[in-house]
């Protein structure tokens, strides 16, 4: 029965949705995060989705998440002597999240999760009545 | 001696199936609506039922390696057609709005699709539940 490989594809989709909406949560909480004595501050994680067969069909392609990238983006250096993690030069060098980009990137993962809980209700459906045939 | 009763029925089963197969060729096209690269895939349903029909039910039949007899009196599996390695079936959809990514899935598109294979898939179903209905009453006589 073909229909049922719909739930591996939307369920690879939702996961790999999943882990995104993590990586934007983890970046929002550490927008704000200044570098420690080591002056390594954080930088901001990004998914990189691949296609990924399922089953012998070919009609089939999942998703799965390739990497975790971190940004490239310089950080975000403020003047400010008294903070006490402060370099020499008396500037705070804090994380380089764009919290902006992060609520787009979550609006985005959130409605693609819910396209493909959408997906799967459908599949559901129309397996059931798929068993109710002849009757 | 079902022949007659059952013809239409094989022609709803396939229509059936190549719906199914849809079906999850757009729920493909959903998932990777965020991966970079992705070509969206879909296929002509008309194209796909005509070649369907025009290969006969030998050949059909022959697709499943397992059951298959050498006395045609012997047992035979039908064939499923989406396990049918035709690759050839499934074409690159039109692209309307393309990203920068290379990614071609038009989400708003894709998912009227998907509706619509959906209710295409229950009306198949209701045609072979009415058709089951028919035959029942006929051979009763009621």
């Amino acid at each position: 029965m073909s229909m049922f490989t719909i739930f591996s594809v939307s369920g690879s989709a939702i996961s790999a949705q999943s882990q995104r909406l993590n990586t934007v949560a983890s970046n929002l909480a550490n927008a704000d995060a200044v570098a420690g004595p080591d002056g390594q501050a954080y930088r901001a994680r990004q998914v990189v989705f691949q296609t990924v067969p399922m089953g012998n069909n070919p009609a089939s392609q999942g998703v799965r998440v390739q990497d975790v990238i971190e940004s490239q983006v310089p950080n975000r250096r403020v003047f400010n002597p008294q903070h006490p993690n402060a370099d020499g030069e008396g500037y705070v060098t804090h994380s380089n999240v764009n919290p902006v980009e992060e609520m787009v990137n979550m609006i985005s993962a959130s409605r693609s999760y819910q396209n493909n809980v959408e997906v799967m209700n459908t599949a559901k459906h129309l397996l059931l009545r798929t068993l109710q045939m002849g009757q | 001696m079902f022949e007659p009763l059952t013809r239409r029925l094989e022609f709803f089963s396939d229509a059936l199936q190549l719906r199914a197969h849809r079906q999850q060729v757009l729920a493909s096209n959903i998932a990777n609506a965020d991966t970079p690269g992705f070509v969206a895939r879909d296929f002509d349903f008309r194209q796909a039922m005509d070649s369907v029909r025009s290969r006969g039910p030998e050949l059909r039949a022959g697709a499943m390696p397992v059951l298959t007899g050498g006395d045609a009196r012997h047992l035979r599996t039908s064939a499923t057609l989406a396990d049918v390695p035709d690759r050839n079936r499934v074409q690159y959809s039109v692209q309307t709005q393309p990203s920068l990514d290379g990614n071609t899935v038009d989400l708003d598109q894709q998912r009227a699709n998907f509706i619509h294979n959906a209710v295409q898939y229950e009306s198949t179903l209701r045609f072979i539940n009415g058709h089951v209905r028919t035959m029942l009453s006929a051979i009763q006589g009621q």
